[in-house]
């Protein structure tokens, strides 16, 4: 009898174990990012800048160029290759520390000169690598070890809002919120990422995805309560959907 | 017969980089450098060239990493503040080792002090400015002409050592005009087969500097610290004016250097034997010549405007038994042609061996 | 040969551009040669001036504490700079913005023009006061000769701004008349 492969590693994911903790959606992204890299046939001519966090060590797994950048300076590192090499294909991974607190001026201006680069946002609303502080991103009362009494707005502000942010300026062609935390959500999670690099690839201007994801590690909480915890918290405060997508681009 | 013009020293600068094969610019507005930016935006599309007016000084100096480590030739410039939000880039920049110009026409500090010339950005400069174990390599031209020939020349030093290079200026090299040659030596960029442009034909590469496995750090940084040593040996430029028993050697750099060479001429006038020792590259620093001529002579004056960063390295660097004195001016005053030669005069008069002192405009 | 002079005046009457023509000129006629403008907090409040050095040798500082000369267009040029000027050194002053009794200095030599004035008459225009300043101030000090300016000019006014290149060498000339006549009649 013979088998048929249907699923298997793509070509850009190096054949290696993921250093991620157990329920951790980096994996995924991952993965979802390599196969449009896959199906869009572009991985000889595509340089991904990850930002620094958790995310950094994407080297280690995408079979890619890999620049590393500074915290939170993605974009404009981004925006320096794209100008030398404006038919490679370049693309960001940031944290929601990296791109939404410290490279809040990068984001916002690369976007809105509508550099042609694909931004891919890791939003878990909580500082990874470094122990789990407070995010830009962090639900109010959520407990981090820099809210030990829960995130209070009164003094630590609300989560920002980062795809709604950015989705109204005028350099930018494409912008959705997904999520990582169930199958549906993924299959809808890897259609934005494939438009996401085809405007790219179509010189449409700027795409972003935004991702939620879990964090087990420093949410406390394991893999099965962290989906739980998407679905009825992340949700509400940050809504999926496509938030722009410039047609006929 | 090579172009003679007059320029500006900004705008010397400037033709410098797009000569030297430069086709990228990023930076931010701060005076007293608007001069490069303003020409560049102007002069860069007529090349095919890009210039981008970045947000911020951190924007552009990561810019200048995106485009450096692509492969390009690409520069940066700004003044005191802007340059020091551009450490963290460009500790990163030493630490993958990406070559790039910044260019500092420096402003009085610290904090927003104010816009006339100064030395004081000598000490960030020269000890790399950043976090970490790097130097820059930096260039501190005292003429227009240098200002064109030495941003050619750090173009090609940054290539070769995979370094970021600095030009150290000021305000009054920025601001004057002088006739220069421009005679750009062929244009040879180099190959950059570390660069990111794709992997395609060859296994996927990465730049970073970010190295946590066992001994790779000290490793990395020893091998970072051979550059510099080579650096030292194989690259310092410097310019001696020397006469046969000198009484005094005059030491300055950039522009300073230019009303020392007017105080050099006004001593020799009154018989008095002076030498004139100008480092050209700062860093790295003519330490073996400064011994070498030091050794002959048993007094040195510093001339700085700034409160005797670079006595520091001059003092590092005498002949034992020799001393060094210190002319400063750190507040935007110039120090005058007359006022060097005052002091030249209380050298020669004060005897045998000098208080390591600071003399006080 | 050295010679150093300041061009001072008010923003806009054209004294940083007499310095670059003059530097101009020097450099054609195979001078050594600065030009270097006023600047940080001398650039406030409307004045301008540049200090032009030449030399037969390599120059060292592009300022001067104690200048050859002084070409002064207004008041506050005047103040802030003759007290500077060399003995025996040279003042230029236009008395079309100064009056002549500010002139402390009698230690230099002095000529004093109505530069504004004779720029309209001569040129129908009071833009030209500043050519008419050099003029004078070339054809005494002789830095560099009157033809080598006329050929700078050259270099300044051309395409758009060619129409100007007739008026600005008329008033350089007349400029240099004056002095010449002025030089004769004192005997």
């Amino acid at each position: 009898m013979a088998l048929t492969k249907v699923f298997t590693r793509p070509d850009s994911l190096r054949d290696l174990d993921f250093h991620f903790c157990p329920g951790c959606h980096h994996g995924t992204a991952h993965r979802l990012i390599c196969e449009a890299i896959d199906y869009h046939g572009i991985k000889k001519k595509t340089i991904g800048i990850p930002g620094v966090g958790c995310g950094v060590f994407l080297y280690n797994y995408f079979d890619l160029d890999v620049c590393e950048a500074p915290h939170g300076r993605a974009p404009a590192v981004a925006t320096g290759f794209k100008r030398v090499l404006p038919q490679n294909i370049i693309f960001t991974y940031q944290g929601d520390g990296d791109l939404g607190s410290i490279g809040m001026s990068e984001i916002i201006h690369t976007a809105n000169r509508g550099e042609n680069i694909t931004v891919f946002f890791i939003n878990n609303s909580v500082y990874g690598m470094t122990g789990g502080q407070m995010a830009p991103t962090t639900l109010p009362g959520q407990k981090t070890t820099t809210t030990p009494y829960g995130r209070d707005f009164r003094t630590e502000g609300y989560p920002i809002r980062m795809t709604e942010m950015l989705a109204p300026l005028e350099g930018v062609a494409f912008a959705a919120r997904v999520s990582l935390h169930t199958p549906s959500q993924v299959k809808k999670a890897r259609k934005a990422v494939l438009r996401a690099l085809d405007i790219q690839l179509k010189n449409g201007g700027f795409s972003f995805v935004e991702f939620l994801c879990a964090c087990p590690t420093n949410w406390g909480l394991s893999p099965r309560q962290c989906i739980e915890k998407i679905d009825k918290e992340m949700l509400q405060a940050f809504p999926l959907g496509t938030y722009k997508d410039r047609q006929g681009s | 017969m090579s172009e003679r013009k007059i320029l500006r020293g900004c705008v010397a600068l400037a033709e410098g980089a797009i000569a030297a094969g430069c086709r990228f610019y990023f930076g931010y507005p701060i005076t007293p450098q608007n001069d490069i930016p303003e020409y560049l935006s102007a002069r860069l599309p007529q090349v095919e060239g890009v210039f981008i007016q970045a947000e911020s000084e951190i924007a552009s100096i990561n810019m200048l990493l995106g485009a450096a480590a692509a492969g390009a030739r690409a520069m940066t410039s700004s003044s005191g503040p802007g340059i020091s939000l551009m450490q963290e880039g460009l500790s990163y920049m030493a630490g993958s080792e990406l070559p790039g110009l910044v260019v500092n026409i420096t402003r009085i500090g610290p904090g927003l002090g104010g816009i006339a010339a100064s030395q004081g950005d000598y000490r960030q400069a020269t000890r790399g400015g950043g976090h970490g174990d790097y130097h820059l390599i930096v260039l501190a031209p005292n003429s227009v002409q240098e200002m064109y020939d030495l941003t050619i020349k750090a173009f090609y030093l940054a290539d070769k050592y995979r370094n970021p290079a600095m030009i150290l200026s000021d305000a009054i090299l920025g601001q004057m005009k002088e006739p220069l040659s421009l005679d750009p030596p062929p244009l040879v960029l180099p190959e950059k087969p570390w660069a990111l442009t794709g992997a395609r034909g060859r296994k996927a590469q990465l730049i970073k500097s970010l190295y946590l496995a066992d001994g790779e750090m000290e490793q990395h940084n020893w091998h970072l610290h051979e550059k510099y040593r080579r650096l030292e040996r194989e690259e310092v430029l410097v310019e001696t004016d020397l006469e046969e028993k000198m009484e005094v050697l005059l030491v300055a750099f950039g522009s300073c250097s230019r009303m020392v060479h007017s105080a050099v001429e006004l001593a020799r006038s009154r018989g008095i034997r002076v030498g004139f020792l100008r480092p050209v590259t700062v860093y790295p620093f003519p330490r073996q010549a400064l011994r070498e001529v030091s050794r002959e002579v048993g007094k040195v004056l510093v001339v700085e405007m700034n409160t005797g960063q670079m006595w520091d390295d001059v003092r590092l660097s005498l002949y034992p038994g020799c001393r060094a004195g210190l002319l400063a001016r750190p507040g935007g005053g110039i120090p005058a042609p007359g006022q060097i030669l005052a002091e030249i005069e209380n050298l020669v008069k004060a005897g045998d061996g000098i208080d390591e002192s600071v003399y006080q405009a | 040969m050295y010679y150093d002079v300041i061009f001072s005046g008010f923003g806009g009457q054209g004294v940083l551009l007499i310095g670059d023509i003059l530097a101009q000129a020097a450099m054609l006629e195979n001078r050594h040669v600065t030009w270097m403008p006023s600047y940080g907090v001398e650039i406030r409040g409307g004045a301008a001036s540049c200090t032009v050095v030449i030399s037969s040798q390599k120059i060292g500082s592009p300022i001067t504490e104690e200048p050859c000369g002084l070409l002064a267009m207004s008041k506050p040029a005047l103040l802030k700079f003759q007290h500077k000027v060399k003995k025996g050194g040279l003042l230029v002053v236009n008395t079309s913005f100064v009056e002549p009794e500010m002139i402390t200095r009698e230690d230099v030599i002095k000529i004093c023009l109505p530069a504004s004035e004779i720029s309209y008459r001569e040129t129908g225009d009071y833009k030209m006061a500043n050519a008419v300043l050099l003029g004078a101030f070339v054809s005494l000090s002789r830095v560099v000769t009157l033809q080598g300016m006329e050929e700078a000019l050259g270099v300044f006014f051309k395409e758009e701004k060619q129409k100007l290149l007739p008026l600005m060498i008329k008033a350089l000339q007349y400029g240099s008349e004056f002095v010449c006549a002025g030089m004769n009649g004192d005997g």
